[in-house]
């Protein structure tokens, strides 16, 4: 692969395509593949559209993990769904990936290699079928809230794919509340369950929208070139207000003795967030860190025998067509 | 309407259906999030969604006939009342062998779809037709899988082969008719299996010979859907442990 070596401050054009670039994405544009961009958008973008790749493809992990588990017809149908759905939007981020000069193969090396990141949540175990509510209903709430803000993304690829993939999670995020909804008003067990897994999922899933915007160095670059559109307190505070009301309604505790209504502003306030554990989670000191990673890892080694036969009958097919 | 012995003996049939594709899909599932290339990962949710689907379309017919409810036949049946073959129970094993189980699978339920659709009961008719076209689908995709592995490297035909080996006796097992079925064959309302096994074996062998594999002489035939292997226990515990976890549980 030709690495790309433009768009660099020393080059002697930077100032005045600079200028040319963001005042397109003033006026709303949307920059596309071919067009002149600053390499640092084009490093910032690679960083967050493969790290999302990467989320959605470990993410099948921690949920894949109940299909078997699943205790109807419906249900297990639907998480089958599901599960197909994150493997699809992992799909189209690597692509959108793609177009700005980096290979999929070389993402997978930086994910296997432990070097790439993915979203920390899927760094949690999911103990009980009532984890597969709590993260339809709660993670994938939290990850449409971000990526309903990514579909405004100045790349057009990218906002593109949030577009597409906002419309499916919108789906699993609604079958994840039905669910949590009906075992909170279930059997004991199933009550019981349920809030388990609440108690067990509330801080990592607030802590998904990323540090606060003070421990935030990348939030303003990315927020003037038009990458973000809102910061992450502002994803997490829109989360709260719609999720706090419904959780509550739904007869269930949140964990968080803090967590208040004010009235003047009409957000919800939580207490302090245990952040300690999240710089521990993201540097692979997490619960399933480990795990998830051997599973990519032997996926990817066992699957290595069948990847080979691929491109081997793919080469003679090739050979037999030039014949 | 079916007289009542007809009528039992097609619940029989449609639960040996249902129990095939439960047993299916619950080993097509266990792929989910583990398959050699994410592609492979959609297609094989989607295939395992697909075969889920039939056992709940010939669970629903059942339920026409006989009231029963079909999460409770799925959930709350134990392995002695399964009556899957033994072909899908068997453990995963790589992807080798999960193709080659899978496309000897999809030609069979190619072949006597087609004939279903024919059927003199209409609710059968009109699902055998359904039904097929999503089995086209599964059949190209498996066909083209055990091509890529007949003639891609050394290992994979090495793999693909021992897989076939091993699982190709078991497909006898599928043109076996149930006690009750020979009433359903002479009603017109069942294909009469057993005249569609020569046919499958022929299309199969050439198909198998094609890609450079060959079918293996012998091995076990099981003698009917009451026979299993030990691996059927684990995987439906596995399958209900969530619904029998709790008694008390009135909906999931
Ligand atoms: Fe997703
Ligand atoms: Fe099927
Ligand atoms: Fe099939």
């Amino acid at each position: 692969m030709v690495k790309l070596r433009i768009g660099y401050p020393e080059d002697p054009d930077y100032g005045e395509r600079l200028a040319e670039f963001e005042a397109r994405i003033a006026r709303g544009e949307k920059i596309e593949p071919g067009d002149w961009m600053p390499a640092e958008y084009r490093r910032q973008l690679i960083r967050m559209i493969s790290q999302h790749a990467h989320s959605e493809w470990v993410g099948m992990l921690p949920e894949g993990a109940w299909i078997p588990r699943a205790p109807s017809l419906r249900r297990k149908l639907i998480l089958l769904a599901k599960v197909q759905d994150e493997a699809g939007h992992g799909q189209y981020l690597y692509h959108a990936a793609e177009t700005l000069g980096i290979t999929r193969e070389e993402m997978v090396a930086a994910l296997l290699s432990g070097k790439a990141k993915y979203s920390n949540i899927f760094n949690y175990p999911t103990l009980t079928w009532a984890d597969v509510g709590i993260i339809g209903w709660l993670v994938d709430g939290m990850a449409i809230k971000n990526q309903t803000m990514l579909a405004q993304c100045s790349y057009g690829p990218y906002s593109r794919a949030m577009v597409r993939i906002c419309a499916e999670e919108t789906f699993h995020h609604k079958q994840g509340k039905e669910a949590v909804l009906l075992y909170a008003k279930g059997s004991r067990k199933q009550r019981q369950m349920v809030q388990d897994a609440l108690n067990r999922w509330w801080w990592p899933t607030l802590m998904m929208a990323g540090p606060h915007d003070t421990d935030s160095p990348h939030t303003p670059l990315l927020l003037r070139w038009g990458i973000k559109t809102k910061t992450n307190d502002q994803v997490r505070q829109e989360f709260l207000n719609e999720h706090v009301p419904e959780l509550l309604e739904a007869g269930l505790r949140i964990p968080d003795p803090h967590l208040r209504y004010d009235e003047k502003t009409g957000n919800w306030i939580h207490g302090p967030i245990p952040w300690d554990e999240f710089w521990k989670v993201i540097n692979g000191e997490g619960p399933m860190n480990r795990q998830r990673l051997l599973a990519r890892r032997r996926a990817h080694e066992e699957g290595r025998w069948v990847r080979e036969a691929l491109e081997a009958y793919a080469q003679r097919q090739l050979a037999q067509a030039a014949d | 309407m079916l007289d009542p012995y007809l009528k039992e003996a097609l619940v029989a049939r449609l639960t040996a259906w249902a129990d095939d594709e439960v047993v299916l899909a619950q080993r097509l599932s266990e792929w989910v999030g583990h398959a050699p290339i994410l592609e492979e990962d959609i297609a094989i949710a989607n295939l395992a969604q697909d075969e889920l689907g039939h056992a709940k379309v010939w669970l629903e017919l059942r339920q026409e006939l006989d009231g029963s409810d079909p999460d409770h036949l799925v959930f709350f049946r134990d392995p002695l009342e399964y009556q899957n073959a033994v072909l899908v129970e068997l453990p995963k094993g790589d992807w080798a062998f999960t193709m080659v189980r899978q496309y000897l699978f999809d030609a069979y339920e190619n072949l006597w779809l087609k004939e279903a659709a024919q059927s003199a009961y209409p609710p059968l008719a009109e699902a055998a037709g359904r039904i097929l076209k999503e089995e086209k689908f599964h059949l190209r995709h498996s066909s083209l899988w055990l091509e890529r592995l007949g003639q891609g490297t050394e290992e994979s035909h090495r793999r693909a082969q021992e897989a076939l080996d091993t699982l190709f006796p078991y497909v006898r097992q599928l043109f076996q008719l149930l006690p009750t079925d020979e009433a359903l064959v002479e009603a017109g309302i069942l294909p009469d299996l057993r005249a569609l096994e020569a046919p499958y074996l022929e299309e199969v062998e050439a198909r198998l010979e094609r890609v450079g594999l060959r079918p293996p002489q012998g091995g076990y035939v099981p003698k009917s859907r009451q026979e299993h292997t030990e691996y059927l226990w684990s995987l439906l515990a596995e399958m209900q442990s969530v619904a029998r976890w709790d008694p008390e549980a009135k909906a999931w």
